[in-house]
């Protein structure tokens, strides 16, 4: 079998993702691709409402419809059982059906912004986790405790068999997060989605959460989607990274080269604006405007009223592809698009 | 109280052995059970026209701080003196309608433009109000005329005036909030994380903005923030705070590169940077934040601190002065080897 075929974990291609409402249609994720390999990180950054998380929600198939609809494209599912790769169409299953919830918490882990509202409050940690290997695996209730504790052991959680009883609320915000951790990986997935998972925390708690992601992802071999709107948390953790703006991939690349040489007007915008810690102190240049209403999303490159190279008559008229300028670095950007023609 | 002080270059505002702590009640008949000491025992100086940025984790009262040096909170103890031209005001002191009057020279703008302006206000009244109560206009074409001019100030249109909040994005919110702390040209504002409700893209108007205001009105900020990097680019000199105690403070520069409290050490390394390749054992810290209601005795961060020795359980460490302007409670400030980050202006 291709070696890089049971590497592969995840395949998305030309995705979209529109919600119908009274108002209009908002175009949330529109024509995005993107893999994600066994042991990688895939960071996807943009700012609120670029479509980062319906992405991922559209993945897991949590987007509720009405009103959301998923208009086009394929995520691919690299499924391996009993050494047969199935190659599952997710955009095929129900997102209710039998298939798709073995898909959830078993082929792919989630982890969310608010671990406070990620679990229920009614429950102990133990139940919710327990229940969730239970519902995927045929082992009883104590071979499930046991390895409940054990998950809660590893991801750092200090008397794991007592805290197994505790509610989420007796837990702070950093140990809430390491639970929901080792809830998604209690059934040990391929891919684990995090959504903007060190964001509710304290810079110090953020640490410790990117040096236990990254050593799980080691051990596990763990393919991880990781969503955050912080280019420095992003830079971390990503080995490739794609920067979205409404809805669309305007860059993607492996981090250094998205580091060391933006290229898209929006990317490079965006490393001005942000103050950063260490080196130079620069004044910095914001990007001028606002992130326009979902609803309204600009004519031809949508990034267009607020790009400083934007060329008039050419920039507002003309969608630009996403097109590859070289060792996988690809932009979305007339500039470079013109150079290739 | 006040005393005439002809000396020009006593801080704006003088802080001493502020404390302030908040009852812990329980049961039916709120019986006291104990305190929690959001800030205890802060000595700081603010300069006229500088920034000082206060850092810390959640918890560590840094907006307590905040909010208690302008009188939003009583103080349990302590003084808070602020300098009126050639007079020093203890705030503590004031009372009733003196310290109504007193309010006009310190403002504050919150994190979280959604919830602190007012809904069912115009913009005119949001930010016309405190000019109103204070009875600085006289009409209301004077009313209007002040707000608009303030409005430009901070990068809204005349015809903003009346729009209601609702129908502006979180960077104009904020913009909306800046306008009115600013209103009564105030000689202190509190910043408590005013950018961290924002898009990354807004983030950098709104702090230049703060900046722009800074010069031409000569204003002083308290500048709180949980982000480093967003507090070394606005700061002068940075203040650490840690369960309720400041545990550092120096010159921005000197901070960042030679920190000389563990914790500042700790909370340094955790900070997130653009990175090449992949750093590990970011987390030199372990551990949650104490119970502000039940805190350790000796050094508040013993229990979490890596260097520490017997000396550190037993006795508290005050604020004291290493070099000039970089103070540090930490008993073995004068002998750890700290990491910091690289750093120049």
């Amino acid at each position: 079998m291709n070696l890089e075929l049971t590497e592969r974990v995840l395949e998305v291609s030309n995705l979209k993702t529109y919600f119908y409402l009274d108002i209009g249609v908002v175009k949330a994720v529109d024509g995005v691709d993107f893999t994600v390999d066994r042991g990688k990180t895939l960071g996807i950054i943009g700012e609120s409402g670029c479509g980062k998380s319906v992405t991922v929600h559209t993945i897991m198939r949590l987007i509720q419809s009405p009103p959301g609809k998923i208009v086009d494209g394929s995520i691919k599912l690299y499924r391996f059982r009993e050494n047969n790769l199935d190659i599952i169409e997710i955009t095929k299953l129900d997102p209710k059906g039998k298939e798709m919830r073995d898909i959830r918490g078993k082929e792919i882990g989630m982890v969310f912004q608010e671990p406070m509202t990620a679990f229920s409050p009614m429950y102990t940690i133990g139940d919710q986790i327990i229940e969730a290997i239970l519902t995927h695996e045929n082992i009883t209730k104590q071979e499930a405790r046991e390895r409940t504790i054990e998950f809660l052991r590893r991801v750092g959680i200090p008397r794991p068999e007592r805290t197994i009883d505790t509610y989420p609320f007796q837990l702070s915000g950093g140990m809430r997060q390491r639970a929901m951790i080792a809830m998604a990986l209690s059934c040990y997935p391929r891919l684990l989605i995090a959504d903007e998972p060190t964001t509710a925390v304290d810079v110090t708690v953020q640490a410790q959460i990117l040096d236990l992601l990254q050593e799980l992802q080691e051990e596990m071999k763990l393919a991880i989607i990781f969503i955050t709107h912080n280019l420095a948390v992003v830079s971390e953790i990503a080995d490739e990274i794609a920067v979205m703006y409404l809805g669309k991939i305007v860059e993607f690349g492996s981090k250094e080269e998205i580091f060391n040489h933006p290229l898209h007007p929006y990317t490079v915008a965006l490393f001005r604006s942000i103050p950063k810690v260490e080196g130079k102190l620069e004044r910095l240049v914001p990007i001028h405007g606002n992130v326009p209403s979902s609803y309204q999303i600009p004519e031809g490159c949508s990034f267009h009223p607020r790009c400083e190279n934007a060329i008039r008559g050419v920039c507002d008229v003309t969608s630009p592809e996403l097109i590859d300028v070289g060792s996988g670095h690809k932009v979305r950007c007339l500039i470079y698009q013109k150079v290739e023609v | 109280m006040e005393t005439v002080n002809k000396n020009l270059s006593t801080p704006l505002i003088t802080v001493r052995n502020l404390k302030k702590y908040f009852p812990i009640q329980r049961g039916f008949l709120r019986r006291l059970v104990g305190y929690v000491r959001a800030v205890d025992d802060v000595n700081l100086e603010i300069e006229e026209r500088e920034t000082l940025g206060l850092v810390g984790e959640s918890g560590s009262g840094k907006s307590t701080l905040g909010r208690t040096m302008i009188r939003l909170y009583d103080p349990t103890d302590g003084q808070i003196l602020f300098r009126d031209g050639d007079r020093i005001v203890n705030l503590t002191e004031l009372q009733g309608e003196e310290l109504r009057k007193f309010r006009r020279n310190m403002q504050i703008i919150f994190q979280d433009p959604f919830s602190s302006l007012n809904e069912r206000m115009t913009v005119l009244e949001n930010v016309g109000d405190p000019l109103l109560i204070n009875g600085l206009v006289s009409s209301r074409h004077e009313l209007v005329e002040r707000v608009i001019e303030v409005l430009q100030q901070v990068g809204l249109r005349r015809e903003d005036i009346r729009r209601y909040p609702h129908s502006f994005s979180g960077g104009q919110r904020q913009r909306i909030c800046i306008a009115r702390a600013l209103v009564l040209k105030p000689k202190f504002i509190v910043c408590d994380e005013p950018v961290s409700a924002l898009d990354v893209s807004i983030q950098a108007q709104i702090l230049n903005l703060l900046k722009e205001l800074q010069e031409e009105f000569g204003i002083t900020y308290l500048f709180i923030s949980h982000d480093i990097s967003v507090v070394r680019y606005m700061a002068d000199r940075i203040a650490v705070m840690y369960a309720g105690r400041l545990v550092e403070v120096a010159p921005r520069d000197e901070l960042l590169s030679h920190p000389l409290h563990p914790y500042t050490e700790a909370l340094l390394s955790a900070v997130p940077r653009t990175v090449t390749g992949r750093r590990k054992g970011r987390a030199i810290l372990t551990g949650d934040p104490p119970d502000p209601a039940n805190l350790p005795s000796g050094c508040v961060f013993h229990v979490r601190c890596r260097y520490a020795k017997d000396i550190c359980k037993e006795e508290q460490p005050s604020l004291k002065s290493i070099s000039s302007n970089h103070y540090v409670s930490c008993h073995l400030a004068e002998v750890l080897e700290l990491k910091g980050i690289g750093v120049y202006s």
